[in-house]
């Protein structure tokens, strides 16, 4: 997970063999991506962020062509072309040109033909970029499933709710990780409750409550953050101390988008406007 | 193995369910012979040919490469849109080997050129050239060497290049002289010294060679190079290609 620009897409083409890095070295079940990713792409159902169909073929043909590539053939990949359309709702179309279908349908095409060779790791770059919120909760529904049977999943994402749905997060920033571990770690670093103050003077005030209670809030435009456990006593205590000066103070409890603001030191918005 | 094949598959079903591009391949070459053939004919004569035979008739075999010449190679065309649309993406990170991939592509590629090329030595007859069916055997032959050379030539700039429009203006730079020298105009034996030099290096020429001594043999012009020596060069031509193809797509590049 990380901003636009952040590495995440250059992470997923070196995962999916598709980029040789410049250095350091990367791994998928035991094999080695950089000396030799032909033995780990038979392994590997990948989906990219931009379309792969070929839309001038119909959705049958572009499972029948991305089966064959993975070696299936026959009746083997027949019914395995059946299941996929089945399962992803798409038996309905399979006659029709991939250049006539919705996004949404596009999705699950592209989704079936990474998985007609049942991968053990499937590699998803921005998977629901474009899909309206209803088709990108078939989508992630269809990705549990998935994750339910055995298969890992591996994601690339820059909306903090699918980060939430996933057992481990890193966060990328500047094509650096800063963070790693499950969603609920990576916001129980913070250590307690987030405080976000809205004032005229943000950092006039930033120093003066630094002064008054040891503690430096982050300020962004008008916005003064703090982490702090217990949160609830301390807000009483912040607007005694400073009547009439505060616009608006909120409590809320950590997101992965705070823990991105922990670690990256900004804002994710404001990475994102920045890439 | 399959691989290769269902990329060659794919090719030739976008080819055929696309019906402009199979007449656009095939008519205005026709036209183009017709035109010239008959506009030129009438005011020159080929050096060192027989009597009564016209330039149409001379023509013919230009024609034909120059059908294939021009099919082939922007068949090829189909790579930069495959990068572009996204498909060649999914090609890449799948388990096949690079080898697989330039077979398949340049195999479709050429099939479609050579569809186009045979269905106008259909019309030998009419032009009033009767090969009998040795002929006609010969001229498949090397159509098809010629193809696969000119496809692998074709693959090669379309990999490296991402846009189509950069793709036509480096091919033009690189098919009108192929075509121009190649014999299929003017007779090599009637060039200055310095062209028949390039005419012998160009790979073109020998497809055209070998299509007038399948074709026409009463043009060929002695000292021009044997069927053998014709064949030879062109299955070397397509199969140092075929090792160029290779080479440019093995490079993991950053695209």
């Amino acid at each position: 997970m990380g901003p636009n620009g952040g590495g995440k897409s250059t992470l997923f083409r070196i995962l999916a063999t598709s980029l040789s890095p410049t250095s350091g070295s990367a791994t998928i079940l035991g094999r080695d991506l950089i000396a030799d990713p032909a033995s780990a792409r038979p392994f590997l159902g990948v989906v990219f962020q931009s379309p792969s169909l070929d839309n001038k073929l119909t959705v049958r043909e572009n499972l029948v062509h991305g089966g064959r590539l993975y070696g299936l053939s026959g009746t083997n990949l027949t019914v395995r072309i059946n299941e996929m359309l089945s399962r992803y709702r798409l038996a309905a179309r399979a006659g029709d040109l991939c250049g006539t279908l919705s996004g949404g349908l596009r999705r699950r095409v592209e989704l079936a033909k990474s998985l007609l060779h049942k991968p053990k790791v499937v590699l998803l770059d921005e998977p629901s970029t474009g899909l309206d919120p209803a088709a990108r909760q078939d989508l992630w529904e269809h990705l549990l499933a998935l994750k339910a049977e055995g298969a890992t999943i591996l994601t690339t994402t820059h909306l903090m709710d699918e980060g939430d749905r996933c057992d481990r997060v890193a966060i990328l920033d500047q094509g650096k990780i800063v963070a790693m571990g499950t969603p609920a770690a990576l916001k129980a670093e913070i250590g307690g409750d987030v405080i976000t103050i809205e004032a005229d003077d943000a950092s006039g005030l930033r120093d003066e409550i630094t002064k008054r209670f040891g503690v430096t809030p982050r300020a962004f435009g008008g916005q003064l953050r703090l982490e702090r456990a217990s949160g609830h006593a301390f807000i009483p205590q912040l607007v005694e101390a400073f009547p009439g000066r505060l616009r608006a103070v909120s409590l809320s409890r950590p997101s992965l988008e705070d823990a991105f603001l922990h670690h990256a030191g900004r804002r994710f918005a404001d990475a994102e406007a920045a890439a | 193995m399959s691989a290769m094949l269902t990329l060659w598959e794919r090719d030739i079903v976008r080819f055929f369910r696309d019906r402009p591009r199979v007449i656009g391949g095939l008519v205005p070459p026709i036209v183009f012979w017709l035109l010239i053939g008959a506009g030129l004919g009438t005011s020159v004569r080929v050096p060192g040919a027989p009597e009564g035979l016209s330039f149409l008739q001379f023509f013919y075999a230009g024609t034909l490469v120059l059908i294939v010449l021009f099919t082939s190679i922007f068949a090829t065309i189909s790579i930069i849109e495959d990068r572009r649309e996204g498909f060649l993406q999914s090609v890449l990170v799948a388990p096949v080997s690079r080898l697989s991939i330039v077979l398949g592509k340049v195999l479709g590629s050429s099939t479609v050129g050579l569809a186009q090329g045979l269905a106008f030595l259909l019309l030998a007859g009419a032009a009033g050239l009767h090969p009998g069916p040795h002929g006609y055997a010969w001229a498949a032959l090397v159509l098809t060497l010629a193809s696969i050379g000119l496809t692998g030539l074709g693959f090669c700039i379309a990999w490296v290049l991402d846009s189509s429009q950069g793709f036509h203006a480096v091919m033009n730079l690189f098919l009108i002289p192929m075509w121009m020298l190649s014999g299929a105009l003017f007779p090599a034996a009637a060039a200055p010294r310095f062209l028949q030099i390039v005419i012998a290096a160009n790979p073109v020429s020998y497809a055209v060679a070998g299509l007038q001594r399948a074709l026409l043999p009463a043009v060929v012009a002695e000292g021009a190079p044997s069927m053998n020596a014709c064949l030879a060069a062109l299955a070397a031509f397509a199969a140092a290609m075929m090792i160029a193809c290779v080479l440019v797509a093995s490079r993991r590049d950053a695209r």
